[in-house]
């Protein structure tokens, strides 16, 4: 379980996204209409967005708190970031994107990795080579070498072909319950939400409009 | 071939690619600042490192005599510690790097420029500071560009006539190059010499294009 203490606002032009959420979990899904502002929400939680004011900890560890100029620079955040359009850097192999990530600490073991995330068979591969679903795979390992606290997940389905997608359900589930990291992921299928996150916020227009349950919150 | 014309050949290709790398670091360094940095003077900055691309080369060429001549303030501190460079060797290598320095800017540049910044940023939630981030993916991502850059640099210190008559002069066997030798021997009537000098010009000028395109398509 990892304490999630959500509560900033942040702005892109005229666009306002006002977050709050405080729970106890092991994954939440930011569930909502594209636009909506889910991906903001992810960047100020990795750093990549500066809030104009609010608090975000993570497990106690605060890595931003307006009031008390706490900004922690993202490469210091321990938040491994998956954003949708995946970003795997080109000119590396897989392997070299996976173990890209130096810090110290607790991070799983490659072949723990390797094992949960099938990817013995790509290790050595380009990354231009791979298909949606490799990609996505090689990204959640590429974020979670870097042990991380939390592991936030732009779409993760999005780039995956249906048949293809019950694997990185799997992988998602594998990384919640047996690598015990904790999910943030933002997601418009409501089935996605179901499966994996025990907690659901849904987001519209950049309100939070509820926050539960996924059942609950589906229904 | 006589031993002058071989000579002049060999100390201009030397001459240029030193030059090459003397701009190379600067250059680069620029290039990223331009690309990447805002910071005050910096239209200054821009409008100085493009100034030779405009400017008559003889008229840089005089700039140069000034700043290196012993009385200017680049040229009096390296004289007192018992350094002349007008006139010799060292000032066909800085006139040749001060030309092509803003081709190697300009198109190192437009690298820097098109490696999204979001490349950079998924490094930091990896854990890299600014100087490893640049190191494995920024540079990495802009060196097609900045290796065009430099043969291109390459290519106009090869050529290099205007500045490097004013500041070097045209001394047999010390500052004399290619572009300088040819009209030295077409002046002096010497129509055989000049004559070797532009086939030698044109052989290197294609084996340098040439060379480029291919780096540009293996890369």
């Amino acid at each position: 379980m990892a304490a999630f203490d959500l509560d900033f606002t942040v702005h892109q032009g005229d666009f306002t996204l006002d977050f709050s959420v405080s729970v106890d979990g092991r994954a939440l899904a930011l569930f909502g209409p594209s636009g909506s502002g889910k991906t903001s929400a992810l960047e100020a939680i990795a750093g990549l967005r500066t809030p104009r004011h609010g608090r975000i900890a993570v497990n106690g560890h605060v890595l931003f708190d307006s009031t008390r100029h706490v900004d922690v620079p993202a490469r210091h955040r321990r938040t491994g970031y998956v954003p949708q359009d995946i970003l795997l850097f080109p000119h590396l192999d897989v392997r070299e994107n996976i173990t890209y990530g130096l810090r110290e600490g607790n991070r799983p073991a490659l072949p723990v990795l390797i094992d949960l995330l099938e990817l013995s068979r790509l290790m050595d591969r380009r990354v231009t080579s791979l298909s949606g679903g490799e990609r996505q795979r090689v990204a959640m390992a590429r974020a979670l070498y870097s042990g991380p606290d939390v592991l936030l997940l732009d779409e993760p389905l999005a780039a995956v072909d249906l048949p293809r997608r019950r694997r990185i359900v799997d992988a998602l589930l594998g990384i919640r319950d047996e690598l015990a990291v904790p999910l943030i992921y933002v997601t418009h299928l409501p089935e996605e939400a179901l499966t994996v996150a025990d907690w659901a916020v849904l987001i519209d227009n950049g309100k939070l409009v509820a926050s539960g349950p996924p059942r609950e919150i589906m229904a | 071939m006589s031993a002058e014309i071989r000579d002049i050949a060999i100390f201009t290709t030397i001459a240029a690619l030193l030059a090459t790398a003397v701009m190379l670091v600067p250059g680069v360094a620029v290039a990223w600042l331009l690309a990447r940095r805002r910071f005050p003077g910096k239209a200054i900055v821009e409008t100085i490192v493009s100034l030779p691309l405009v400017m008559p080369p003889v008229a840089t060429g005089l700039m140069l005599l000034w700043l290196f001549s012993r009385r200017g303030p680049v040229g009096a501190l390296l004289a007192r510690a018992g350094i002349e460079v007008v006139f010799t060797p060292a000032a066909v290598v800085i006139a040749m790097a001060v030309m092509g320095l803003p081709l190697l800017v300009r198109t190192a540049r437009a690298g820097f420029e098109q490696v999204t910044k979001r490349y950079e940023q998924i490094a930091e939630t990896l854990g890299a500071g600014p100087w490893r981030v640049f190191r494995t993916v920024t540079l990495p991502l802009a060196a097609r560009n900045i290796l065009a850059g430099a043969v291109l640099g390459f290519s106009r210190a090869l050529g290099e006539f205007g500045a490097t008559i004013v500041v070097a002069g045209s001394i047999p066997g010390r500052t004399r190059t290619l572009a300088v030798g040819i009209y030295t021997f077409t002046e002096a009537g010497q129509d055989r010499e000049a004559m070797l000098l532009l086939v030698i010009s044109v052989s290197i000028a294609f084996i340098a294009v040439l060379a480029s395109n291919r780096l540009a398509r293996e890369a």
